[in-house]
C-alpha cells in the first residue's frame, strides 16, 4: 500500500467532514455549545440543554444544540458558547449558565440580539465589541496541545475532528515503517504521563525489539487519584485523538490489539470511547485493514473495577486477564511479557493523545515546547483553595506559581497561601518556598513531589499539614493491594501515628517514628504505591515539621483545624446582650445565657462544628476558634440557667 | 556454572537461579517466608530477603535477583538488615504470637528469622495492630487463622499448582487482606482431602487441617515450610 492511495482515501473521508462543516456555516443558524462532560452535568448543564430547547421551540426560533466536552474552566459551570453569526458579535462564551439564564439568552440574545453582558466570560474570538477570553491568563497562557479541541468539538461526531485535521496523522503514519515512527517519537523526547516519565520511544522499541510476537497496546485510563480528573475528561470531550494516538502507538509497536482500560466509575467516558471506536471503524480508521492497508487493529474497552492500584501497569494487565489486580514484581517488565504473556505497550491517555501533533508536527517542534529534559505540555486538575479550579494545560517548565497565582487566579477569600500537594497520594506538598519549582518530571521529582497523573491540590492556610498527610495515608493504606508486608502494614501505622498526632496523643518520638518508617516503606515495597505512598509524611515533615511539634508538644493546631484540638468560646467583650442567633444553631445544645445575659459555651457538650462561628453576625463577630482548647476561658453556666438553654434571655 | 560471591564466600551456582536459592542451598540463610523454589516469577510479597548487590545502590530482594558470572552479594550489611528487621517487625506488629495457643510447634519460621536477625519477637516500637477480621475461619476441611497469616500466598499458590484451579485466593485490601477461598466454596467438596498441600506449606500454622494438630499433613517433603537457618 503506498502512501497515494492511503491519501486517497483518507482524502475523501476528509472532503466529507469538511462538507459537513461547510454545510454548518452556511446555514448561519445560531449554534448553542453546551458542555456536556461530567462536570457540566454536575452543575446542572442538562436543565440547561432542556431550558435551551424549550426556550427555543416555545420562541419559534432555530438553532443548533451542539453537546461538547470539557473547556477546563470548571469554575464557570455550566458553561455554554453561543455561535450567533447574525448578530454580528463574535461566538461568545457564557459562564454559570443556569436553565433561567438559558432562558433569558434565547430571548434576550437570539431573539433581539442583546449579547446579554452581565452572563459573559468573553468572546472566543478577538474583537472590538467584547474583551476575549484569549487574553485572559487562563486562556494566554495555557498551552493546548493534548486538550486543543477539548470542549470545542461533539466528542459523538468523528467528522468534526477529522475537519480539525483529526486522524491526518494516523494517515501518515500508515504510510511509514514503524521504525520511522518509533524514531520521531524518541526524538521528539515524549515522557509518558502516567507518573513515571518514562521515555515514549523507548518503550516502544524494546516492545518492537520482542521476539516472542502477538503484541497489544493498552490505553491507561484508570486514573484513581482523589482529586485527578485529567484522563476521564480527554476520554468525554476528544475520545478520537486518544484512538488515533493508540492506533500510531499500536501501529509502531507492532500490535494488532489495543485496548482502553477505563474505570467503570467512569461511565460517561466509557460509553464515549466505545461509540468513538464505533465511528472510527465505520470509516475504517479502526478495525481490520485501516484506510486498506493490511494492518489491523482491533480496540475494545476494558471496564476496570476501580481500585487505585490497578493503574499500576502489572496489576492492570493482571486485571485484565481476570485475576486479582495485585503488582508482580518487575522485570520482567510488560514489553516484554504482559498481557497473556505478550508484550504489551501500556501508556498514559495524555502520553497517547500527545502522538497526533507530534506526528503532523514533528520531534523538533515538541521538543521547543517545555523544557530540555521533559518536552511538551503538563495537564493539571487544579483544585482546592484557588479562585479559578478546573483543568489547566501549561508547558512543562512553567512555575508553579504561575500556575496557581496566574493562571488559576490565586488564592481566594483574602487567604494566604500555605502548600501545594501534588501527585496526589504519592506526590508531596511543597511550601511557598518552592512556588518557583519549574512543574517539570525531574524538577518536581527533585523537590519531593511527583508529576503524577494530574491531581494539584492548593492550600490555603487554614490547612493543617498533619490532617492532609493523614487524610492520603487514610487513602492508600486502604487502596494498598495487601500484597507486600511494607505497604500493607506500614502504610497503616503511619496512619494511625498520624491519627493520634491529630487527636492530641501525639508522642515525642512521633516524628522520627515517622520518618523511619517511610523511608523503610519507600524503599521496602514492591511496586509504586507502596514505594510513594510515604511521600505526603515525608514532605510535610520535612516543610511542616514545626506543625507536627506543635501537635505534638504543644496540643496545638497551627491551622486551627484538628478537631480534638480546638476550641470555641464567645468573647464575652464583644457579644451582644440579649442576641441569640448562634443558640438555635448549635445542635447539641451547648450554648447557655450567662447571668449578664450574653452566651456562653459548654465545652463539654461543645462538639465543635462551628456553626456558632458561622452564625455569629459580623458586626458582633464574637465566636472564637482557639487552639489549643485550653486557651478557652472557662464560663460557668449559671445553676439557674440549666433549663432556660436559648429561652427568654 | 558461575561463580559469585556471598559475603566473601565464594560459590558456584546455577546461572539464572535466584540468588536466595542459591544461597539458601549453600547453607546462607537470608530471612524469606514468600519464596517457594516452584514457582516461576516470585511472589516477592514478604519482603524480608532484602541484600545488596554490587553496582546496585539500593538493597533488593535476592529472590527476585538472578544469578549471574561474578555477582556480589552482602546478606547482612546495615541497609539490607535495616529493612529485613523491619519487615520482620512490621509482620510481627500484625501478627498474633500466642505460643500455647499455636499448632506449629518448634518449627516456627517466625523464631527462626526472629532469631537470625537478632530481634524479639514483639514489634517494637511500633505497636500491635488491630484489625476488624474474624479471629478464626471455618473452610470446611481447614481452618484458617488471619491473625497468623503473614500474606506469603504459598498456599495459594500451591493450591493453583496442584489442583489446577484456584480454590484459593486473597480477598480484601489494605490490611483487611486475608486468604479466602474462591467465591467462598466449599473445600469438602473439592480434592482437599487427598492432598493437604497448603496446610503443609503454611509457615505460621494459619491454615490448620482440621483435626491435625501440627500442619505435617502432607507426606511430601518437598512442599515443607521455608528453608530454616542451621543452629
Ligand atoms: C499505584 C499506581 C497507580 C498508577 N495509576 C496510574 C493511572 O491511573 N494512570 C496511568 O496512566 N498510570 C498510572 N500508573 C503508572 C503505570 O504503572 C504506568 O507506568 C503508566 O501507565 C505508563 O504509561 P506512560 O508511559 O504513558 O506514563 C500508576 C502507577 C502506580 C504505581
Ligand atoms: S506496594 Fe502496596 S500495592 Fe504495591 S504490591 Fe505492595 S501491598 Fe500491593
Ligand atoms: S495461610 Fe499460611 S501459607 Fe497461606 S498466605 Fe497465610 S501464612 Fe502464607
Ligand atoms: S522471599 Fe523474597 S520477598 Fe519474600
Amino acid at each position: 500500500m503506498n502512501k497515494q492511495e492511503i491519501d486517497a482515501r483518507f482524502v475523501s473521508i476528509r472532503r466529507e467532514a469538511e462538507r459537513r462543516a461547510e454545510h454548518r456555516k452556511r446555514e448561519a443558524i445560531p449554534t448553542i455549545y453546551i458542555v456536556m462532560s461530567t462536570c457540566g452535568l454536575a452543575s446542572g448543564a442538562a436543565e440547561t440543554k432542556h431550558a435551551f430547547e424549550e426556550a427555543l421551540s416555545h420562541k419559534g426560533i432555530q438553532a443548533r444544540i451542539v453537546p461538547v466536552g470539557c473547556l477546563g474552566h470548571c469554575y464557570a459551570e455550566p458553561l455554554v458558547v453561543i455561535d450567533h453569526p447574525a448578530s454580528g458579535f463574535p461566538p461568545i462564551c457564557y459562564h454559570q449558565v443556569s436553565a433561567g439564564r438559558a432562558r433569558v439568552l434565547v430571548g434576550s440574545y437570539l431573539e433581539e440580539g442583546d449579547p446579554v453582558l452581565e452572563y459573559v466570560l468573553g468572546a472566543m474570538e478577538r474583537s472590538d465589541l467584547i474583551p476575549s477570553v484569549m487574553d485572559f491568563p487562563r486562556f494566554s497562557l495555557e498551552q493546548r496541545l493534548v486538550m486543543e479541541h477539548c470542549g470545542h468539538i461533539d466528542p459523538d461526531d468523528i467528522y468534526q475532528y477529522i475537519a480539525l485535521g483529526g486522524y491526518s496523522a494516523l494517515a501518515r503514519v500508515l504510510a511509514s515503517e514503524p521504525a520511522e515512527i518509533i524514531h520521531l517519537i524518541e526524538t521528539s523526547g515524549l515522557r509518558g504521563r502516567g507518573g513515571a516519565g518514562f521515555p515514549t520511544g523507548r518503550k516502544w522499541s524494546l516492545a518492537r525489539a520482542s521476539e516472542t510476537g502477538g503484541n497489544i497496546a493498552i490505553c491507561n485510563a484508570d486514573e484513581g487519584d482523589p482529586g485527578a480528573y485529567v484522563d476521564r475528561t480527554i476520554l468525554e470531550s476528544n475520545p478520537h485523538q486518544l484512538l488515533e494516538g493508540l492506533a500510531i502507538c499500536a501501529y509502531a509497536v507492532g500490535a494488532t490489539q489495543a485496548i482502553v482500560y477505563v474505570r467503570a466509575e467512569y461511565p460517561l467516558a466509557v460509553q464515549t470511547v466505545k461509540r468513538a471506536i464505533r465511528s472510527a471503524k465505520e470509516l475504517s480508521l479502526l478495525g481490520p485493514g485501516i484506510l486498506g492497508t493490511p494492518f489491523d487493529l482491533e480496540v475494545s474497552v476494558f471496564e476496570g473495577s476501580g481500585a487505585f492500584v490497578c493503574g499500576e501497569e502489572t496489576a492492570l494487565i493482571r486485571s485484565i486477564e481476570g485475576r486479582r489486580g495485585m503488582p508482580q514484581h518487575r522485570p520482567p517488565y510488560p514489553v516484554e511479557k504482559g498481557l497473556w504473556g505478550r508484550p504489551t505497550v501500556v501508556n498514559n491517555v495524555k502520553t497517547l493523545s500527545s502522538l497526533p501533533s507530534i506526528v503532523q508536527k514533528g520531534g523538533s517542534w515538541f521538543r521547543a515546547i517545555g523544557t530540555a529534559s521533559s518536552p511538551g505540555t503538563a495537564v493539571f486538575s487544579v483544585v482546592g483553595n484557588v479562585r479559578h479550579p478546573g483543568l489547566v494545560e501549561i508547558a512543562m517548565g512553567t512555575s508553579l506559581r504561575t500556575l496557581i497565582f496566574d493562571v488559576c487566579g490565586g488564592i481566594p477569600n483574602k487567604k494566604s497561601f500555605k502548600a501545594v500537594q501534588i501527585g496526589g497520594p504519592s506526590g508531596g506538598c511543597l511550601p511557598e518556598s518552592f512556588l518557583d519549582t519549574p512543574i517539570d518530571f525531574d524538577s518536581l521529582r527533585q523537590a519531593g513531589a511527583m508529576m503524577g497523573s494530574g491531581g494539584m491540590v492548593v492550600m490555603d492556610e487554614d490547612s493543617c499539614m498533619v490532617d492532609v498527610a493523614r487524610y492520603f495515608l487514610d487513602f492508600t493504606q486502604k487502596e494498598s493491594c495487601g500484597k507486600c508486608t511494607f505497604c500493607r502494614i506500614g502504610t497503616r501505622h503511619l496512619l494511625n501515628i498520624l491519627d493520634r498526632i491529630t487527636k492530641g496523643d501525639g508522642r515525642k518520638e512521633d516524628v522520627e517514628l515517622l520518618a523511619t518508617l517511610s523511608e523503610d516503606i519507600k524503599n521496602g515495597s514492591l511496586c509504586g504505591l507502596g514505594k510513594t505512598a510515604p511521600n505526603p509524611v515525608l514532605t510535610s515533615l520535612r516543610f511542616f515539621l514545626d506543625e507536627y511539634e506543635a501537635h505534638i508538644k504543644e496540643k496545638r493546631c497551627p491551622a486551627l483545624k484538628c478537631r480534638s484540638l480546638t476550641a470555641y468560646y464567645i468573647d464575652l467583650e464583644k457579644c451582644a446582650r440579649g442576641c441569640e442567633v448562634c443558640v438555635g444553631c448549635c445542635p447539641v445544645e451547648a450554648i447557655f445565657t450567662t447571668r449578664g445575659r450574653k452566651k456562653g459555651i459548654d465545652q463539654k457538650l461543645c462538639v465543635k462544628c462551628g456553626e456558632c462561628l458561622v452564625a455569629c453576625p459580623r458586626e458582633y463577630d464574637a465566636v472564637v476558634k482557639v487552639s489549643p482548647p485550653g486557651l478557652a476561658p472557662i464560663i460557668e453556666r449559671p445553676p439557674d440557667e440549666e433549663k432556660s438553654v436559648g429561652g427568654q434571655g | 556454572m558461575v561463580t559469585i560471591v556471598v559475603d566473601t564466600k565464594e560459590i558456584q551456582a546455577d546461572d539464572g537461579k535466584s540468588v536466595l536459592q542459591t544461597c539458601l542451598e549453600h547453607g546462607i540463610f537470608i530471612p524469606n517466608l514468600c519464596f517457594m523454589k516452584s514457582r516461576e516469577h516470585p511472589h516477592a510479597s514478604c519482603r524480608l530477603c532484602f541484600v545488596e548487590i554490587y553496582g546496585i545502590d539500593q538493597p533488593v530482594t535476592s529472590c527476585t535477583e538472578r544469578v549471574r558470572e561474578g555477582l556480589v552479594v552482602l546478606t547482612a550489611t546495615a541497609r539490607a538488615r535495616r529493612l529485613q528487621q523491619a519487615a520482620f517487625k512490621l509482620l510481627m506488629s500484625a501478627h498474633h504470637c500466642r505460643p500455647k495457643a499455636c499448632p506449629v510447634r518448634g518449627g516456627c519460621q517466625l523464631i527462626r528469622i526472629a532469631r537470625h536477625l537478632k530481634v524479639g519477637l514483639n514489634s517494637q516500637p511500633l505497636e500491635r495492630l488491630e484489625r476488624a477480621i474474624d479471629e478464626e475461619v471455618d473452610l470446611g476441611l481447614f481452618t484458617y487463622y488471619p491473625f497468623r497469616c503473614v500474606l506469603c500466598g504459598r498456599c495459594v499458590h500451591v493450591c493453583r499448582q496442584r489442583t489446577g484451579h484456584n480454590l484459593l485466593t486473597f480477598a480484601g485490601r489494605g490490611l483487611k487482606t486475608v486468604v479466602a477461598l474462591f467465591g467462598g466454596g466449599d473445600l469438602a467438596a473439592a480434592p482437599c482431602r487427598h492432598c493437604g498441600a497448603c496446610a503443609t506449606v503454611c509457615p505460621t500454622g494459619a491454615l490448620v487441617l482440621k483435626g491435625e494438630q501440627g500442619r505435617a499433613a502432607s507426606a511430601d517433603s518437598s512442599l515443607r515450610a521455608p528453608q530454616i537457618p542451621p543452629r
